[in-house]
């Protein structure tokens, strides 16, 4: 399958200066495992940053800077060329790919869901660097995420099974942008459990009964 | 030891230096390195907001990191300046936010692969890293501006917006406008 609804240019440039928040890294660099176009998008935002430190005018090292990286050779023996591979199944395609997967401590069979309210299950990830918060949302088959709004943009990132927003289909890969002024309603596709990746700036705003009962919940 | 006079001044020497550690541990060739690297990691991080202490500190971190990775370092798909960006930027990142920049893995199994390249579209990295430096003089100052503010000077979309007293959208536009054409030159769709 293809992906349709890419990472935004300039968030991957964001990304490879160095700039981009840690939820939305780990968004990002989770769609760069499933998109080689994105890929070698971000590969020339490195390039760009190669070509700087290239081109910048060089500051002036301190006197026994080298003398004390010389002699500290010794002890960094060099690493060997192969990194191991995270485990997993034998011949199976993971569900979450890396570094995804390294931050939940496995593939999607080790999660430990929370219930957020009917069909609506979640896992938060955020971490202690502060910024927009990120996490594992799964809707169940035909079931949708309530209306919501954002006081802030929110991305979501399709891992397993699909979901459908005004008039749009997303699939593994997909990305779905929502800015603050945006309020939608995304409905998994009938059958299989629809499982995604969301970072949101800010709270979300629900506008029915059911969200307004579940934002408690979400801890927002 | 090498016949060759060691410098980092061209891509093509620093490649070779690069080699030199992976392949034989050569101290000559990491001195070389340094001397080229050290000065230039330092002023990154010096641009980034570090004191000189620091700045000095991180750069030496950094030249050791290429020491110690240097076998991963793999001329087919990093010049070394990008290869060495890379690690700079990563290590400040990780100090600052004590945490790891989340970063793909190239051997994930759940990577999907890229389509076969066919050979004669394969640039040389260090053919690549020219075309950049090219095409990255070729751009206009409004666009030169906002991608070494971004890149060079930690600052978020929003506070270059703040600074240039222009609408984000204009800085998003003209950060699209500078990376089309760089990927232009080096003969790239665009998203």
């Amino acid at each position: 399958m293809t992906i349709k609804y890419h990472v935004l240019e300039e968030t991957l440039l964001a990304y490879a200066a160095g700039e981009l928040d840690n939820a939305s890294s780990l968004l990002v660099a989770t769609h760069l495992a499933l998109c080689p176009k994105c890929r070698r998008a971000a590969e020339i935002g490195d390039e760009i940053g190669g070509a700087l430190i290239e081109t910048v005018a060089p500051a002036t090292m301190g006197s026994a800077a080298l003398d004390s990286v010389m002699a500290r050779l010794e002890e960094f023996a060099l690493e060997g060329s192969i990194k191991p591979v995270a485990a997993t199944k034998r011949g199976a395609t993971p569900v979450l790919p890396e570094p995804l997967r390294s931050r939940v401590g496995g593939d999607v069979d080790v999660l430990r869901w929370r219930r957020l309210g009917p069909g609506l299950q979640q896992i938060r990830l955020d971490d202690k660097s502060g910024g927009p918060s990120v996490r594992l949302l799964k809707i169940a088959g035909g079931r949708s995420v309530p209306e919501h709004g954002h006081a802030g943009a929110e991305m979501t990132m399709v891992l397993a099974g699909g979901f459908h927003d005004a008039g749009r289909s997303f699939g593994r890969g997909d990305i779905e942008w929502a800015n603050a002024d945006v309020v939608h309603q995304p409905v998994a596709d009938e059958g299989e459990d629809c499982i995604c990746l969301t970072v949101t700036d800010g709270p979300l705003k629900f506008f029915d009964v059911i969200g307004r009962l579940a934002q408690p919940f979400v801890g927002i | 030891m090498t016949q060759r006079t060691l410098s980092a001044e061209t891509a093509e020497d620093a490649t070779h230096l690069m080699t030199q550690i992976a392949v034989h541990q050569d101290r000559d060739a990491f001195e070389a390195l340094f001397r080229h690297y050290a000065p230039r990691v330092k002023a990154y991080m010096l641009k980034l907001g570090s004191d000189g202490a620091l700045a000095d500190e991180l750069a030496q971190e950094t030249l050791l990191m290429v020491w110690r990775k240097a076998a991963q370092f793999d001329r087919a798909k990093a010049s070394p300046s990008t290869w060495i960006f890379t690690i700079a930027r990563n290590l400040r990142i990780d100090v600052f936010r004590k945490n790891n920049r989340p970063e793909l893995d190239p051997n994930d199994p759940a990577l999907v692969p890229d389509a076969e390249e066919p050979a004669d579209e394969q640039m040389d990295r260090v053919q690549r890293a020219k075309l950049i430096r090219a095409a990255m003089k070729s751009l206009n100052e409004e666009q030169a501006e906002v991608i070494r503010l971004s890149f060079f000077e930690d600052k978020s979309h929003s506070v270059i917006a703040e600074e240039l007293d222009l609408p984000l959208g204009t800085v998003k536009s003209r950060l699209r406008l500078a990376f089309g054409r760089i990927r232009k030159e080096l003969g790239e769709d665009v998203l």
